[in-house]
């Protein structure tokens, strides 16, 4: 309970009395369930891009736990920098300045791995040792062993165009801050967002948060959506369309580069599922 | 703050102008979205759509530097629509006072002008007294020279028409903003403002707010959670650093500086202690004297006696009717009158306005200490750009000082709270925390006046006694901000003993028995500890995060000030959800109340003579609609800034604040309606860079942020220049020329004035020549103008002329 507890007091307290509600119903109903299945619960990012002034703090916070260098950059005629994700970029906050319904909007999207329940990426790989899903927390994480990966495969088989090619070949991309996670501590991130735009807990929790979010935007913004929320671990609430605010904020539907190893994978996965969960 | 933080999430209309929250008060945020989540709306008027007005309801913009035009019109909205709230501001602001007949409004000027010495003579502006020297008063707020009426009268040329033809806003967004921000005068709501340099730094920067807190008075604002006119500073110990003095009019606790015809301490304390015949009007700073004879016992301890008027003739006195501000140092610097210079924690090269004539002007000074984390463009400001080493005779010493969390002590945010900081880690390398610096400073200087010195008598008798085994004791320091009682005494029934804590300035005396370094803190460090490091996590009966036992506020620990204007005469509250203090027939509960004095009217509902009016720092007990201390007159008046883009106000016959200041060297050049400098120009902060940059441009993760000084444009304006989106531009005025990268941008949008189109671009003032190393990454602040607000002196960096040509 000790990260539920984190959760509760770093972001929860933003929320209104129903949600509240909402958890002490939740936390008194997991607490009933038995301890190996709250185990094998895993963890989610609600990102509530409602909220979000673009302050770019988890931008900053994780280069600085991840001891990332800085890239060189140059103000390119707007703020949003640097201009793409990289090897030592896993995060960066999209700008996009749209006209919707005659009037100007500043949208704001803080992008990162999504780590999908069914990672393409990982499936691509076919090398736990190179790409695996930690089942306890749901973090799809690469490793050095990524440089023995075809890295254009790996790129292209991720439905949000996130991993990122090091000089010596190695991927890199957002782990969740894993190693916080697992010390119950909050990624670094959602640690430092102040406007409750980042929020992170078990996954039923932030489904359950990311749902009343949806439900109270809905009547300023009608058009408001959470993105791919059955699919990832990071769910996105916008209050316009996705396109709107990054071309990769929603998964990409092409299967072109699915490859023939891939297709192969995906259908026997189910299987390999039910192995694991009896093993 | 006249409010608090927390209290934002109170707020039923929030609005920012004057400021970019989002911007540049992140945290601020998370009230706002949890107001906004109670159903709150958020409006955003700024000149360029900011992150703050991405998340707002309503946007509007304006024209730099026509904030009162705005808000004017706000006020002649609130009057057509018969919005004001009448109970309130019929009993408790100055609403229903009659002015003399001396006081009127024309040609551009209020009453008392003098054009050659550019000043006012403010008798003209008095009220009317009856017999027993109390202000005549109207109650019914019918007598033509009610104070209301002459607001109403005063802005009834505000019309929607004339102002949007001024703002460039145009009129529906006008009337949306009023509308909304208008409804919190209904009793029971609350709206805010949340404001910072957007407003203060223009050349009618005081009146700007003025006009914000007579809406605010108008609506009953003031006193009420989530209300108030709420100054949100730009570093976190701003308002500790003006609580304590570092301005040159005020001495610790807003006592005034000495004048030089203030020749005897009895003739200051005479002075400066407002008098009034009211015997309902608690006239709070009557208690002058104590708060300042308790002050000079601070400075000079036992040496300070009655005989020697305590000390008071060894402290320097300012000239009658000179400024000593920021402009004006720099002003006299830059005429060779000055020698010698501290530069503490701060970085004129780049933050002064008209920065370029900061820069010629170090030229002439013998030598200067720069005080600072790292070296900066103003401690290497000799080899500067455009600069000749060989040429500058200016002798740089350089004070490497710690960071602010590698020291122990206070920091006072902007609501007021004064909150204890433990120390992290050590200081680094040779640099040191600013109470050493400043404590082996004063023991030197002590070393050399023993032996000899001109006038040695303030600094051999300065009391300076704040070490503990041989190092700066912050605790020491702290405790004399709150003060001592010198001697064993009875004050108010009660007995004290010599040496102990001053439990609360409500103790202090004019006889040199107490001590407190400011009055305002007397309460934050007693027998019962230090308040400041407080952090206790519950909240007061009225649940409204208040929280009183976390950290310490002034005054005597008060959260929202003013709060006895939050209550009906009977003393109970006007919103009963969010109510701040409450009359429970024998006492007030909730928050410390505004002196704990009974409600104006009784349980019968008669008078109760035992009362006092709620406004109790005011002479008269009553909040200012009417502001006839104000150098530039007692209502506000849209003026255009010393650099517009009009060859006329449209509003009056005078085009700039008669009493602006004006400086005269060769290095003050303003160009008004100059083809040269055609488009307005503004500055700003942007969320990634703090101040000057001196700790952020070396810093690569902020870098890769925002690398580059960049001028912001509209699409229109990048087409007719022909500039292209991220390409490098010159920005000019008729002081200086910066280069920049261009962002042309939709969230700029050129102002439609009438049959004018205007346009206007912005520009951050966080880089220097120093980092990044390229060198070509200036201050903003070498294009803003030589002028200021003639109250605080504040300079106009808000609103000036320029050109952005391609290079």
């Amino acid at each position: 309970m000790k990260e539920v507890k984190e959760v509760r007091s770093e972001k929860w307290e933003v929320r209104n009395g129903e949600v509240e509600k909402l958890l002490t119903i939740h936390f008194s109903l997991s607490s009933l369930l038995a301890p190996e299945r709250r185990l094998n619960m895993s963890k989610s990012f609600f990102v509530d891009t409602t909220l979000c002034t673009a302050c770019r703090g988890c931008q900053v916070a994780c280069k600085q736990w991840h001891d990332l260098p800085a890239e060189k950059t140059v103000n390119r005629g707007t703020y949003e920098n640097p201009p793409d994700l990289s090897f030592n970029t896993y995060k960066i906050v999209r700008m996009r300045e749209e006209v919707i319904d005659g009037k100007l909007k500043w949208l704001f999207f803080p992008e990162q791995c999504r780590h999908c329940i069914e990672p393409p990426c990982r499936d691509t790989a076919g090398d736990p040792k190179a790409i695996y899903k930690d089942e306890a927390t749901g973090a799809v994480i690469f490793t050095e062993k990524t440089r023995e990966l075809a890295a254009e495969d790996i790129i292209q088989s991720c439905p949000y165009n996130i991993p990122r090619k090091g000089p010596d070949g190695a991927l890199a991309k957002c782990d969740m801050c894993l190693d916080r996670v697992q010390a119950g501590l909050l990624p670094a991130c959602v640690k430092t967002c102040p406007t409750g735009t980042m929020n992170f807990g078990d996954r039923n929790q932030m489904l359950d948060l990311a749902k009343s979010r949806l439900a109270s935007v809905k009547t300023k913004f009608p058009q408001a959506q959470l993105i791919d929320a059955e699919d990832v671990e990071v769910i996105c609430l916008v209050a316009y369309a996705p396109a709107k605010y990054h071309e990769n904020a929603v998964a990409s539907n092409s299967v072109e580069h699915m490859t023939r190893q891939l297709a192969l994978r995906k259908m026997f996965r189910p299987l390999a599922n039910i192995a694991s969960a009896i093993g | 703050m006249t409010n608090h933080w927390i209290d934002i999430r109170n707020s039923d209309c929030i609005l920012i102008m004057g400021s970019n929250a989002a911007e540049n008060h992140p945290i601020s945020f998370k009230y706002v979205s949890q107001a906004m989540e109670n159903g709150a709306k958020l409006i955003s008027v700024d000149p360029r759509f900011t992150r703050t007005s991405s998340r707002a309801d309503i946007y509007a913009a304006l024209r730099s530097g026509t904030d009162i035009a705005f808000l004017g019109g706000m006020i002649k909205y609130i009057f057509d629509n018969d919005l004001y709230n009448k109970e309130y501001v019929a009993g408790y602001t100055n609403a229903p006072f009659l002015v003399n007949k001396d006081f009127k409004f024309e040609d551009g000027v209020f009453s008392g002008y003098d054009a050659k010495t550019r000043k006012y003579d403010k008798s003209k502006w008095a009220f009317q007294m009856d017999e027993k020297g109390v202000p005549k008063m109207d109650r019914s707020l019918k007598d033509s020279r009610c104070v209301i009426n002459l607001l109403k009268d005063h802005f009834s040329r505000y019309d929607t028409k004339m102002v949007s033809q001024i703002t460039g806003t145009p009129e529906k967004d006008l009337l949306e903003v009023y509308k909304t921000y208008t409804a919190t005068g209904a009793t029971g709501k609350a709206g805010t403002i949340m404001y910072a340099m957007g407003w203060t730094q223009h050349t009618v920067g005081t009146q700007n707010i003025r006009a914000m807190a007579i809406i605010q008075q108008l609506l009953g604002n003031m006193g009420v959670a989530g209300g108030g006119v709420n100054a949100l500073r730009g570093e976190s110990n701003v308002q500790g650093s003006t609580d304590h003095c570092l301005l040159w009019h005020i001495w610790p606790g807003y006592l005034k500086t000495p004048r030089a015809s203030n020749d005897s301490l009895a003739a200051y304390n005479e002075k400066w202690t407002p008098k009034t015949s009211d015997p309902l009007s608690a006239n709070w700073w009557g208690n002058y004297p104590k708060y300042s004879v308790s002050l000079l016992k601070s400075f000079f301890g036992e040496k300070a006696a009655k005989e020697n008027e305590f000390g008071y003739n060894w402290l320097p006195r300012v000239d009658d009717g000179r400024a000593y501000s920021w402009l004006d140092l720099f002003d006299a610097m830059y005429k060779d009158e000055i020698k010698g210079f501290f530069a503490w924690g701060q970085n004129p090269a780049c933050s002064g306005s008209n920065a370029g004539k900061n820069r010629e002007a170090m030229k002439k000074l013998d030598w200067m200490v720069n005080v600072n984390l790292f070296d900066n463009e103003t401690g290497s400001f000799w080899k500067g750009p455009g600069m000749n080493p060989a040429e500058i005779k200016t002798e740089v010493f350089m004070l490497p000082a710690c960071v602010s969390v590698e020291k122990e002590g206070s920091i006072t945010n902007s609501g007021r709270w004064m909150q204890w900081r433990y120390q992290g880690p050590k200081p680094k390398g040779n640099s040191k925390a600013d109470g050493d610096i400043i404590t082996e400073l004063g023991n030197k200087l002590k070393d050399i006046y023993k032996a000899d010195g001109k006038f040695p008598e303030p600094i051999r008798n300065l009391k300076w006694d704040y070490v503990t085994d041989g190092v700066y004791d912050p605790h020491k320091v702290a405790k004399e901000i709150n003060g001592y009682f010198l001697k064993d005494v009875t004050v108010k029934g009660k007995d004290f003993k010599k040496g102990t804590l001053v439990p609360s300035f409500a103790y202090l005396l004019d006889d040199g028995s107490t001590s407190s370094g400011n009055w305002l803190y007397c309460h934050s460090y007693t027998e019962k500890g230090n308040m400041s490091a407080r952090r206790g996590q519950k909240d007061a009966p009225n649940n409204i995060g208040l929280y009183p036992e976390f950290a310490w506020c002034w005054p005597v620990n008060r959260r929202i000030i003013y709060n006895r204007a939050s209550v009906d005469p009977k003393g109970q509250p006007w919103d009963k959800d969010h109510w701040v203090i409450r009359w429970n027939g024998e006492k007030w509960e909730g928050d410390v109340p505004d002196g704990g004095w009974p409600p104006m009217v009784g349980a019968d509902g008669k008078p109760n003579p035992k009362t006092k009016h709620p406004f109790i720092m005011r002479k008269h007990g009553h909040a200012q609609i009417f502001g006839p201390g104000r150098a530039d007159g007692p209502f506000p008046e849209h003026y255009e800034p010393l650099e517009c883009p009009l060859e006329k106000n449209y509003m009056n016959p005078m085009r700039v604040n008669p009493v602006a200041p004006i400086y005269d060297t060769d290095a003050d050049a303003y160009a008004s309606c100059d083809p040269k400098f055609p488009y307005v120009a503004t500055t700003y902060r942007v969320v990634e860079h703090w101040q000057t940059g001196l700790m952020t441009r070396p810093q690569e993760w902020l870098m890769e942020l925002q690398p580059q000084m960049f001028v912001e444009m509209s699409e229109e304006l990048a087409k007719l220049k022909g500039i292209k989106n991220g390409e490098r531009v010159n920005v000019s005025s008729a002081r200086g020329k910066v280069e920049c990268s261009a962002v042309v941008t939709k969230r700029f949008k050129p102002f439609k004035m009438g049959d004018i189109t205007v346009h206007q671009v912005g520009l951050p003032w966080h880089y220097g020549w120093r980092w990044p190393e390229s060198g070509k990454e200036e201050s903003a602040n070498l294009l803003t103008p030589p002028t200021g607000d003639p109250n605080t002196r504040i300079p106009e960096t808000k609103a000036f002329m320029v050109n952005v040509a391609k290079k």
